[in-house]
């Protein structure tokens, strides 16, 4: 027994190094399995307080971004409202059932206060959360397009998973054709991403839009998600390669809306019915 | 010895902090992200029982795990250089010699302290990254961002030496 002590001691750093590498290289492999919610709402609660004050220093330099941003949405939304104002003449019946899909979407607004795009995994932390109304599985927005969708939320902040991750891909077409893909970033470039499943006989165009496929539930259709830079065939692919320049900027994003559709909870069901809902995430 | 110990815990709070709030925000690019927090264990005395070292690497990095959400990932690697601080010591001032109980620039000077800090952030960075990518694929990729980072680490290790912690 006394060399069994003996032994121990004399081998406790190894032993230490060891078991400290298992804690670690556990902690890794559920984080890889994306069962990690303990761990990312206990750390939004502290360290969401400590980005909150941090940010709210450094939110004055984005300032004249931020502004520009926001008059340009302010543009768009302007276009788009007198657009409609033109189309309910015309097409009363068809605006009416778009108008009811647009409004079980609401949207709740946050302010950015921690973000990564030089990692693997990116994620953006928001200043709101529960008491907000932000769940989980609920997608983000900045002016220009889709951000991310929300992975975990804390009572005051919520933590999103955003586009820049490798573990997260988004259901995406082309708005000129409809024909539909998914998008996923590659990791390298924090302004590109690549839009995948997308057959030959398509007729693709630099510079066509990519916008949400509205089949997830989580986004609406049509959302922005980039314009195609470049595409190309790879021998032995059934699939095109194509190279995305994503619309939103992710190294200057400060305000952000979270949607929260209101008919997820019923659609949802109704998927499980049929138990075919997940392949179209 | 009190005194020592307020002083590596205070400068603990300082690494992470420089590190959560300053480094991570910095966002160049994929390829140059500096992990300036390791300094904390460079900087420990050499007399520390390496049972205790690599406990506070191990804590330094799962603090930083804490505020980057990645649980383990940098408690890994600054476990494992923990655990090599050691033998990177007696290798780079030999094992006869007599080393200062310190290890910064000042004490044992500039070429010395270089070698040091290289192999160390080396050695973490790419556990880092390649636990962060998690597979080979893009192996050479991932050995550009190790390299550059490491570039980039070092140096503002070395800057801090010249500026803060200077005993």
């Amino acid at each position: 027994m006394w060399s069994l002590f003996r032994y121990l001691y004399r081998h406790h750093v190894v032993i230490l190094f060891l078991f400290l590498e298992i804690i670690g290289f556990i902690l890794i492999f559920s984080y890889n399995s994306f069962q990690r919610a303990g761990f990312i709402n206990s750390s939004a609660y502290i360290t969401g307080k400590i980005y909150d004050r941090y940010s709210s220093i450094t939110d004055y330099f984005n300032l004249s971004i931020v502004n520009r941003q926001l008059s340009e949405e302010n543009a768009r939304l302007r276009e788009s409202l007198l657009a409609q104002a033109r189309n309910e003449d015309s097409t009363g019946t068809i605006q009416y059932i778009r108008n009811d899909s647009v409004r079980s979407f609401q949207f709740i607004p946050a302010r950015v206060i921690n973000n990564s795009v030089n990692r693997q995994h990116n994620f953006i932390t928001l200043n709101k959360g529960a008491r907000h109304g932000i769940r989980p599985d609920m997608g983000v927005l900045t002016p220009q397009g889709v951000a991310g969708v929300v992975s975990h939320v804390s009572d005051s902040y919520s933590v999103v998973i955003s586009m820049l991750n490798l573990r997260w891909n988004v259901s995406a077409k082309l708005k000129r054709n409809n024909y539909f893909g998914s998008l996923t970033w590659d990791g390298k470039d924090y302004r590109y991403a690549l839009l995948n499943e997308i057959p030959f006989h398509v007729d693709l165009m630099e510079g066509d839009t990519i916008v949400t496929s509205g089949f997830s539930s989580i986004f609406p259709e049509g959302m922005p998600l980039g314009i195609i830079e470049s595409y190309k065939k790879e021998g032995g692919d059934n699939f095109y390669q194509i190279r995305v320049r994503l619309s939103v900027d992710f190294k200057s994003v400060t305000y952000v809306e979270v949607i929260d559709n209101r008919k997820r909870p019923e659609i949802e069901a109704l998927e499980k019915l049929t138990n075919n809902g997940k392949d179209l995430d | 010895m009190a005194r020592i110990w307020i002083k590596y815990f205070l400068m603990f709070i300082f690494v992470v902090l420089i590190q959560v709030l300053i480094l991570n925000q910095l966002q160049i690019s994929g390829y140059l992200n500096p992990y300036f927090y390791v300094l904390f264990i460079l900087l420990l005395p050499v007399s520390t029982p390496r049972y205790l070292v690599l406990l506070l690497a191990f804590i330094s990095g799962f603090s930083i795990d804490f505020f980057t959400d990645t649980p383990g990932l940098h408690a890994a690697a600054t476990t494992m250089i923990g655990y090599l601080r050691t033998p990177v010591l007696y290798l780079v001032s030999g094992r006869g010699s007599d080393m200062a109980e310190y290890p910064t620039l000042k004490n044992n000077g500039l070429r010395w302290f270089l070698v040091y800090s290289v192999l160390l952030v080396l050695i973490h960075h790419f556990f880092l990254f390649y636990m962060e990518v998690f597979s080979f694929t893009g192996f050479f990729r991932t050995l550009i961002r190790v390299i550059f980072s490491t570039i980039l680490s070092v140096f503002v290790i070395v800057l801090s030496q010249f500026l803060i912690f200077r005993d």
